[in-house]
């Protein structure tokens, strides 16, 4: 098992370097750090003088890959490849273009967002599987039809417009919470409890339709039906065997995304002013900090790559079929 | 009228999605595997009816793709001197709407309102100053009396609207039941009441019923937003029910055109990496897992701000070629990051079928690789590429909205329906509150989602071999 795991990990280290090569191009070569300096500035009456000043301070007056002037290893590592990208390995994530601490930022930021993730993925798989499970257990009848379309219908509603009705209905016209803001401890609880129920709702559509589909697929299998030809009754069928196998996909589908609670949603805690990465990741865009952008370009794909890591390692652990290898 | 056509970038990439779609069809028709499945999402209810109102849809956003700068002054025109061509660009589908773009009022005004939604200081005749809610400038302005003239001329032109939209519809369905009846060889009656009781292979009944209301709804809307503005006014008293129509081209670009550029990339390399295999499989698995590794939305947004750099630092000719090159961009890199879901599909499936006897003869008759894959492999993976295409269509049109909000969507002067949803965000804080652009937006992009993640679930039906033995 260990060696499996330090395999995977090597194996993830070319992956981490394409992606960080990637941004790298993106963010220097596409573009030059003059030209960044020059739109953080404001487009006109930009001295040279302040461009210089203002790449100097960042640290973008290096060369890209390879420092003549400097000696011995310092031309590799005076290089802005060395020092903004490689040093993301460290999960040193250096100084963004405001000079605050992006580490820091991100240890803080990070407990608002699974605050919100966490509760949104534990209640929304509890309400998925229940109602997934009553339409297979109603299948081919109209509850099964009507309740699909309704998923289908809900699916098509974008999930902006949860947000914004959400907000409108219970804060504005309501007033049973605070439309946006957060607070430490307990008291966050009244600022979370509507982004996590518009989570849970945006996700219902989508979500019980899939599980749906997992369920039937195990319905048609021999295993169940020499259960009922035991006779055994509908519902011992359905929780018993069904659903006991289909935990298997639904198990692994969640431990995927497990890592990816970290970064939190962009458009819920924007909305709801939730100081949380997904909003950190936002205003980063809005003010164009290309530094916090690659940092957490760097960290979405670290979190990414464990996922896959992890949904392996919870194959093995739940279906005794699968061997690593 | 049209004097000087002008093809922007994304123009010319629907008309060769077009040309896809047409050689497809002619190809697909010829072919028994694909023509079965496209029978049965044409016999299917829920397939014709959503197929009418996805129809509508398509029709104003390729009469949005024809874009032309518009003559000037008419008078020179007559006098058959050079006529003056605006430097604006504008499309087919402006000039057929056009009063809809040019009557601009002050600011916000209520769907069919009359008033403006802000007072504002009056001079009466007398003199005197008031404040109250002015008239508008266009919006029942033919009205003298609006208090008492408004709801009778509402309705009037309602009933006037229906009445035009249902003898259309009914003009529509008597023709094709003629085509019908000319094509089985039955008399004109016969043939009308089989349509009727539902009794047709095809269920025309339902798709003359989405039609009908399709071609009501548009002669109705059509009639009251002559006269007044049918969604109100935005803050720059913009019509609502054009920048939502407007925004229809924007959403299918989206959902189409991205499909159309990661297609050639995710079916060569996924074919390459499974059949293959070896050093060549292991390149591209490297390169798609590189990819899908980053967050989609974060790739989008580094992309996004370099381009924003790229355009402060350049000159475009006009407004409408810059908002084109930023939705060409971001539908390339909304290809980039989806692309590889279909590549690894491709992969799998190549990797199946190239075990498969008939691929084994081939190769052991020395037949080259390249009339393998062409010839067998290919053909096989089609319904494949076909499901994640119109599955993946809904998903792209609702990412707009929220790209948009975070300001890496489409440009921002361009409308979109996730432009006009971040408008009414502050809108709504309002008081009172501003609800139809956000209601407009939400309506065109539910029914057009709707239609569309119906529709692909026909068609998911009909082509995957897994459920297509179980009907």
């Amino acid at each position: 098992m260990t060696a499996y795991i330090l395999r995977r990990i090597i194996y993830a280290m070319p992956i981490l370097l394409g992606v960080n090569i990637l941004t790298f191009v993106l963010f220097f070569v596409v573009n030059s750090p003059d030209d960044m300096a020059r739109m953080n500035l404001g487009m006109k009456r930009v001295t040279p003088a302040a461009v210089e000043n203002w790449k100097h301070e960042r640290g973008y007056d290096l060369p890209l890959l390879f420092n003549e002037s400097a000696t011995g290893t310092g031309r590799i590592t005076e290089t802005i490849f060395f020092q903004k990208s490689l040093k993301l390995f460290r999960f040193d994530f250096g100084s963004s273009d405001s000079g605050r601490d992006i580490g820091y930022d991100i240890s803080q930021r990070m407990w608002p967002s699974l605050a919100i993730a966490v509760p949104v993925l534990l209640v929304g798989l509890l309400l998925n599987i229940t109602f997934a499970l009553l339409i297979a257990f109603f299948r081919a009848t109209y509850i099964d039809f009507w309740g699909v379309v309704l998923c289908v219908i809900l699916m098509s509603i974008s999930g902006l417009f949860y947000i914004i009705g959400g907000q409108y209905l219970v804060s504005k016209l309501l007033h049973l919470v605070p439309i946006s803001g957060y607070d430490t401890g307990l008291g966050s609880v009244k600022f979370l409890i509507l982004p996590v129920i518009i989570g849970v709702i945006g996700g219902i559509g989508a979500g019980t339709r899939w599980y749906r589909t997992l369920f039937l697929e195990e319905i048609n299998k021999d295993y169940v039906r020499t259960a009922r030809a035991k006779g055994l009754s509908e519902t011992v069928v359905l929780f018993r065997h069904v659903l006991k196998n289909a935990m298997i996909p639904i198990l692994t589908g969640v431990v995927v995304v497990l890592p990816l609670l970290f970064m939190g949603s962009l458009i819920t805690e924007s909305f709801f002013g939730i100081p949380g990465l997904g909003s950190y990741t936002i205003d980063a865009i809005n003010s164009q900090d290309f530094a916090i952008v690659r940092s957490m370009v760097f960290l979405g794909s670290v979190l990414y790559i464990l996922g896959l890591l992890l949904t392996d390692i919870s194959y093995t652990l739940v279906d005794p079929r699968v061997r690593l290898s | 009228m049209i004097s000087q056509l002008v093809i922007l970038w994304t123009d010319g990439l629907v008309f060769l999605l077009l040309l896809v779609v047409i050689l497809f069809g002619i190809y697909a028709s010829r072919k028994a595997h694909l023509r079965g499945p496209w029978r049965q999402v044409a016999r299917s209810r829920v397939g014709m009816g959503t197929l009418v109102v996805l129809s509508f849809y398509l029709v104003v956003a390729l009469l949005d793709s024809f874009h032309y700068h518009p003559i000037l002054d008419k008078a020179g025109q007559e006098e058959g001197a050079t006529a003056t061509q605006s430097v604006e660009v504008i499309s087919l589908f402006d000039g057929l709407v056009e009063g809809l773009r040019e009557r601009q009022e002050k600011t916000y005004s209520a769907p069919l309102a009359t008033r403006l939604y802000a007072k504002e200081n009056i001079e009466l005749p007398d003199g005197r100053v008031v404040r109250d809610f002015p008239r508008l400038a266009y919006g029942g302005a033919h009205l003298a009396d609006p208090e008492t003239e408004w709801l009778p001329d509402i309705l009037k032109l309602s009933a006037v609207g229906i009445i035009k939209g249902l003898v259309v519809s009914l003009a529509v369905a008597n023709l094709l039941i003629i085509l019908l009846a000319m094509r089985s060889r039955r008399s004109f009656g016969a043939q009308g009441r089989a349509v009727l009781r539902g009794a047709t292979e095809i269920p025309w009944k339902v798709a003359f019923l989405t039609l009908a209301f399709m071609l009501v709804l548009v002669f109705w809307s059509a009639e009251l937003a002559a006269k007044y503005h049918l969604l109100g006014t935005d803050k720059v008293g913009e019509d609502v029910y054009y920048q939502a129509l407007k925004s229809i081209r924007t959403g299918l670009l989206i959902g189409t055109l991205t499909t159309l550029v990661m297609l050639p990339a995710a079916i060569l390399l996924g074919i390459m990496a499974g059949y293959f295999r070896g050093w060549v499989d292991d390149v591209i698995q490297y390169s798609y897992t590189t990819l899908n590794s980053i967050p989609g939305v974060l790739l989008i947004a580094a992309a996004i701000l370099m381009l924003q750099i790229y355009m402060s630092n350049h000159e475009f000719d006009s407004l409408v070629e810059r908002a084109d090159l930023r939705l060409l961009i971001l539908v390339i890199i909304l290809g980039v990051t989806s692309w590889t879901g279909l590549c690894r599909l491709l992969r799998g499936e190549t990797l199946k079928l190239r075990e498969m006897d008939y691929v084994q003869a081939a190769t052991a008759f020395g037949v080259s690789n390249l009339k393998i894959i062409t010839r067998h492999i290919l053909p096989n993976v089609l319904h494949i590429v076909l499901i994640a295409v119109i599955l993946d269509f809904s998903g792209l049109v609702l990412a707009e909205a929220v790209l948009s909000y975070v300001n890496i969507g489409v440009d921002p002067t361009m409308n979109s329906w996730g432009n006009m949803i971040n408008s009414a965000r502050l809108e709504m804080a309002r008081e009172p509150i501003v609800w139809w652009s956000l209601a407009a937006a939400m309506i065109f992009m539910f029914s057009l989602v709707l239609a569309a993640n119906l529709f692909s679930d026909v068609v998911r039906d009909a082509f995957d071999p897994r459920l297509r033995g179980s009907r």
